[in-house]
């Protein structure tokens, strides 16, 4: 019988990259003091990519709470967007004295949507990691696929709306072509620019636990600031810059050229919005592998 | 003195490992509050040493218990050894995938139904859905909970709880398995069938941690055990001989209440 702890330790082996590169995998773990740092990217890539079902089931776990695959669930999420395209129309109508007629109806929906599918993917991405408590706690993955639920669902409740536009869209005449085509990029890059805005919030959450009520005013803030209400080419030129610090604006002006205006986007607009949505991309997405291991302890 | 070189390779090494938590004292920390803090440098942060230098190792297809009072580190210990927490300082070396029940939670969301949380977990975990869905009928079986997979875990018992954390935990056919003091769930006739399952793991080749404040259960399942004491390892060796000496220091009998789960 002994009653010290055993003392009979092999040298203990070099904490070499050959070791931390096991992190999540099936076979050899080693845990060590963590430096707030990264964790090897490429084993951590693929680990996220094998448990990418994850991501996908939850999302879907999420939005079966929200009703979603009810037909009432769907109509909800898509009546809130319609009622709010009017509120909003009604409202720039009396305070610009403008008849925007259906066009400007048209645009202003199509620009609510988009800006409600960044927005919802960041509301939504905002409570991932501090409402992931019990499996934070209890289990060892890579928490970078809860903002990525988040941004699944995001996507799935943006998606029917685009179909509520579908009617819109005729009845105003707009015009159905093949620069259309340009909608997917932009769409891409909406997504992109979501995941990395999430990642940095949820992140975020875990350290200020009342970011959720100062994002709930940034975002009001940020769709005045952004070309919803108004059309990109209205801003006068000393307050265009504006629109170039701006993540979403040159997207939302992209998106808006091409949906409801016609024309194929500014290019000019798609690079600094590329820019924007990988440079907030790669930002959030270290922010977070840097910080994740730390979750568990702050949670 | 325990032997402990019975097997080739520890599937568990655990060196000189420290949990340092540092625990604010506000209730959650806020950007308000950091603001109206700014300029003054006080700092609302406590140190909590939860675990400190604690080595040991589990060789392979051996069943260790820990035991230890509330509060002694020992499910910090054990979410350290999952990977779930980051050592201060130390090192774990884990061979093997592990599965874990800790605290009788396993991450199940209460809004949640039982089998959503099922098949979430075990993706979390790493299994693929094929092998989720060849394993959910054997969880829902064990866990005697058919008619109530599909409703939300708000409204289980916390024995249904228990027994479903149990299940899956079990049925994840972990090369190792972290269970923390969760044997004693459920009724009467579900603690005998999980002390058999114990009993029958035990008995394969498989590695377990045992966390249990059922003495009884530690001597008769485990081939070797450690005592926490107040974060520090304070002996290691023949799970009787680790019993003797803990209830000796807690000062109370063996008897059926301490011996078994309660």
């Amino acid at each position: 019988m002994s009653t010290a702890p055993i003392t009979d330790r092999s040298p203990a082996s070099q904490p070499d990259g050959q070791e931390r590169r096991d992190e999540f995998t099936s076979e050899r773990h080693v845990y060590e003091p963590h430096r707030v740092g990264l964790p090897p990217l490429l084993p951590y890539a693929r680990e996220l990519w094998r448990r990418r079902e994850f991501a996908f089931e939850m999302s879907r776990t999420t939005l079966r709470a929200q009703h979603f695959n009810t037909a009432f669930g769907q109509l909800w999420l898509v009546l809130n967007p319609l009622l709010l395209t009017c509120v909003y129309y009604i409202l720039v109508d009396i305070l610009r004295l403008r008849t925007g007629g259906v066009e400007f109806f048209a645009h202003l929906m199509a620009s609510l949507f988009a800006y409600y599918f960044v927005t919802d993917a960041i509301r939504q991405a905002v409570k991932s990691v501090t409402g992931g408590g019990r499996l934070i706690l209890n289990t060892a993955f890579p928490r970078i696929l809860l903002p990525t639920a988040s941004v699944i669902t995001a996507f799935k409740r943006f998606l029917p709306t685009i179909l509520l536009f579908v009617p819109v869209f005729f009845i105003a005449g707009l015009d159905a072509g093949p620069h259309l085509l340009w909608l997917i990029p932009i769409v891409g890059l909406l997504t992109v620019l979501s995941a990395g805005l999430a990642m940095l919030v949820a992140a975020g959450q875990v350290y200020f636990r009342d970011l959720k009520n100062f994002l709930t005013y940034a975002l009001r803030i940020w769709l005045y600031a952004s070309p919803i209400l108004y059309y990109a080419s209205e801003v006068p030129d000393r307050y265009q810059f504006l629109l170039v610090l701006n993540p979403l604006a040159p997207l939302l002006a992209a998106w808006s050229d091409v949906l409801d205006r016609g024309l194929a986007p500014d290019a000019a607009d798609l690079a600094v919005g590329a820019l924007w949505a990988f440079v907030l991309f790669v930002a959030g997405a270290l922010f977070f592998m840097s910080r994740e291991r730390e979750f568990a302890v702050r949670l | 003195m325990s032997s402990l070189s019975v097997s080739d390779v520890p599937r568990i090494r655990v060196e000189d490992v420290s949990v340092t938590y540092r625990t604010s004292l506000e209730r959650a920390p806020t950007l308000k509050s950091t603001l109206l803090r700014l300029g003054r440098r006080e700092r609302i942060i406590r140190e909590v040493e939860a675990v400190q230098g604690v080595s040991f190792r589990v060789p392979h297809g051996k069943v260790m218990g820990v035991v230890g009072a509330n509060g002694a580190g020992k499910s910090t210990l054990m979410r350290t050894v999952a990977g779930i927490l980051p050592p201060t300082a130390g090192r774990v070396e884990v061979h093997g995938r592990v599965s874990t029940l800790l605290s009788l939670g396993v991450g199940f969301n209460r809004k949640l139904t039982g089998r959503e949380n099922v098949v979430l977990g075990g993706l979390a975990a790493g299994l693929t859905r094929a092998e989720l869905a060849a394993r959910y009928d054997e969880i829902v079986a064990f866990a005697e909970l058919e008619e109530f997979m599909d409703m939300p875990m708000r409204t289980y018992s916390s024995g249904m709880y228990g027994r479903l954390a149990f299940a899956v935990a079990v049925t994840m056919h972990p090369d190792i398995l972290i269970i923390d003091e969760a044997l004693s769930v459920g009724d009467a006739r579900f603690r005998r069938k999980s002390l058999d399952k114990m009993r029958e793991l035990c008995g394969e080749d498989r590695t377990v941690l045992l966390v249990s404040h059922a003495l009884g259960t530690i001597e008769e399942l485990c081939d070797e055990a450690i005592w926490m004491h107040k974060g520090k390892l304070r002996m290691c060796g023949e799970p009787a001989a680790v019993v003797e000496a803990y209830t000796n220091f807690l000062g109370v009998r063996e008897d059926a209440v301490t011996m078994e789960d309660v």
